[in-house]
């Protein structure tokens, strides 16, 4: 089922949560919503849920506009950052709560309840813990009761609040995988919150980035890496060196710092690069003359990340080189060298840039 | 693991100071009032109890708990809910007001309601006019203690559901399930044991309370006189069996009280370890 977000906003007394905000979700697609803290994305998804009330635009799914329907009417499926199990329940009974809870009517029998929930246990793989109670499980299987309990109604769509945000890097990775399959299989239309790039990036469709209470960019995972529409998704969407100083005839001094920018004007200019966008050398050249000395060296798996210091820089600078490069420049704390940047880029113009200041014009 | 008393000798005595001071101040006052109230035997203690003032002021004791419990017990729900599930403009005042009970002391209380309903008060004349009497008789009595007694329930539970906040009621509405449903199978079993707890509290207070009662009572015999009125009338009277009697009842409550308790999360435990 497809969710059409239109002019949704949101206060708090006099703070702004949330600016009008259009968001199109396809059918079946998984949305990610992606910011830092205080930037309105869970405050968004609880509007979406029902839990929270907007303050103006509306809410479809499908055709439905549930811009004033009640949670427990929205069909949907909610999982929470705490997992918030019922906790004096066992596990059987959490997932069944949802179908026990039916008025009498419409609730299926007790023999059809007992064998959709031990379908959705098998589902998450705890298909042995039917009676076991909350607290005697794992972080990880409490997240995934909580999922099997939210898709026991068969939602509409799927909501998820930080849902792997309490759980142990290694946990969170392994969830992350199997949440992408099931959601392979099953085809719901779900839309996550959370802080984490990786995550978002690895799980999306599509990421919403968000910032204070706005929408800065909706892009699939590469083209926000690759084309980044602001500095704020630049900097968000991974570790950022800046370089600051004055440009004359294409050049940009900074200290006894120069490389060479072509196509920007004169002035004070901020330029960025990622820190895999620097190589280092032991000789400067006429293009880029930037001394810099390392002051830590870190090996992390199949890269080895630096910290370069420099009078002209203003923070130290990250780079990271392959181990190849690292043997041959023999690379130590305090080793002196030069850094040669392949790519910088500017967010001040109208639309962002990208300068190579190492390719021969 | 080392602990600290853990030595033989320091545990003996820690364990023996304790049971001594348990004895003295709890056990040894309460084998003294059936003692006292047995002393002239059986047969003293039986027409004690089955004269006429007393049998009316067990009744009116029991008619003020059955009519305050209950009352307490829906108002504490009410206001732990409010206060802890919804936020409003004046919350932390309301939240405040619910210890006035506590702050004040109950004679205070009498005379604040002595001085509303009685006939001279400000509601008095026109309750007088309409024949209806709240002082002095029953009602004066279930008003004073359903205020001494209002605080219990709320502040047992308002802590707790600070504590477990509203996520599993949120996850329970996006399920589908009902006001009610949610009350009955999600905020009920989690709260039970404070609940418990303090309709227990409510109960004791309301059989037990003295200073509030006997302002508004007026100690009429065979009226308005509660249990604990009619003991401290009964010692007055230099009547200390019959004092003692009345006083053994109140004590056969509490301890029923406290059975009831016990075997309540006995039930509870085991159905749990059950499945």
């Amino acid at each position: 089922m497809s969710i059409r977000i239109s002019q949704i906003d949101k206060r708090y007394g006099r703070t702004r949560a949330l600016e009008p905000i259009d968001l199109d979700i396809h059918d079946g697609e998984l949305i990610g919503l992606l910011g830092p803290s205080g930037s309105g994305k869970t405050t968004l998804l609880r509007i979406v849920a029902g839990l929270e009330q907007a303050d103006g635009g509306s809410i479809h799914f499908g055709d439905r506009d549930v811009t004033r329907v009640h949670v427990r009417d929205r069909r949907i499926g909610f999982v929470f950052q705490h997992y918030a199990l019922f906790r004096h329940m066992s596990v059987f009974d959490n997932v069944a709560f949802g179908l026990t809870a039916m008025p009498r009517a419409t609730r299926p029998s007790s023999g059809e309840i007992r064998s959709r929930v031990m379908q959705l246990l098998e589902m998450v793989r705890l298909q042995d813990f039917a009676q076991r109670f909350p607290a005697q499980l794992s972080g990880g299987q409490q997240q995934r009761v909580s999922l099997a309990r939210a898709l026991a109604l068969k939602p509409d769509v799927l909501l998820l609040d930080e849902p792997f945000g309490a759980l142990d890097a290694k946990v969170r990775q392994e969830l992350r995988r199997w949440l992408r399959h099931l959601h392979e299989e099953l085809h719901f239309t779900s839309l996550f919150v959370t802080h984490d790039q990786e995550e978002a990036l690895e799980l999306s469709d599509r990421v919403v980035v968000m910032s204070n209470g706005r929408v800065e960019q909706i892009a699939t995972p590469d083209t926000l890496y690759r084309q980044p529409a602001n500095q704020f998704v630049f900097e968000f969407l991974g570790d950022v060196n800046r370089l600051e100083g004055d440009v004359e005839d294409e050049v940009l001094t900074c200290g006894d710092a120069r490389v060479a920018v072509p196509g920007v004007e004169n002035g004070r200019q901020e330029l960025l690069l990622r820190p895999h966008e620097t190589r280092l050398e032991e000789q400067p050249d006429t293009r880029a003359h930037l001394p810099v000395s390392v002051t830590a060296v870190v090996p992390v798996g199949a890269e080895v990340r630096l910290e370069l210091e420099a009078d002209w820089l203003g923070e130290p600078w990250l780079a990271t080189i392959g181990h190849a490069e690292f043997e041959r420049l023999d690379l130590k704390r305090g080793r002196r060298l030069f850094a040669k940047p392949s790519r910088l880029h500017r967010f001040d113009t109208p639309r962002p840039q990208t300068l190579a200041p190492l390719a021969t014009s | 693991m080392v602990r600290i008393g853990d030595a033989p000798r320091v545990r003996r005595l820690l364990i023996g100071t304790a049971l001594a001071l348990t004895t003295l101040f709890l056990l040894l006052p309460l084998v003294a009032i059936f003692a006292q109230a047995l002393m002239s035997g059986i047969d003293v203690y039986w027409q004690n109890l089955s004269n006429a003032y007393t049998l009316s002021a067990i009744g009116l004791t029991l008619l003020v708990a059955a009519i305050t419990v209950p009352v307490n017990l829906i108002f504490g729900v009410f206001l732990a809910w409010l206060v802890t599930r919804f936020d409003f403009p004046g919350r932390r005042l309301l939240q405040t007001l619910i210890d006035i009970p506590f702050a004040v002391s109950p004679v205070v209380a009498g005379l604040v309601y002595l001085l509303l309903y009685g006939r001279n008060g400000w509601l008095g004349g026109w309750l007088d006019a309409h024949d209806i009497q709240i002082m002095f008789a029953w009602p004066g009595i279930v008003l004073v203690t359903l205020f001494v007694t209002c605080p219990f329930v709320a502040r047992e539970l308002i802590p707790l559901m600070q504590a477990q906040g509203s996520r599993e009621e949120e996850a329970a509405v996006t399920l589908g399930a009902s006001g009610w449903t949610i009350f009955r199978r999600v905020t009920l079993p989690n709260i039970r044991h404070a609940l418990l707890y303090g309709v227990i509290l409510t109960n004791a207070r309301a059989v037990g309370e003295f200073g509030a009662v006997s302002v508004v009572a007026g100690a009429i015999r065979g009226q308005t006189n509660t249990l604990p009125l009619q003991v401290e009338q009964l010692y007055q009277d230099y009547n200390t069996v019959g004092a003692f009697t009345s006083a053994s009842l109140l004590a056969l409550l509490a301890l029923l009280t406290l059975a009831a308790k016990a075997a309540l999360e006995w039930r509870a435990t085991r159905r749990e370890t059950a499945t």
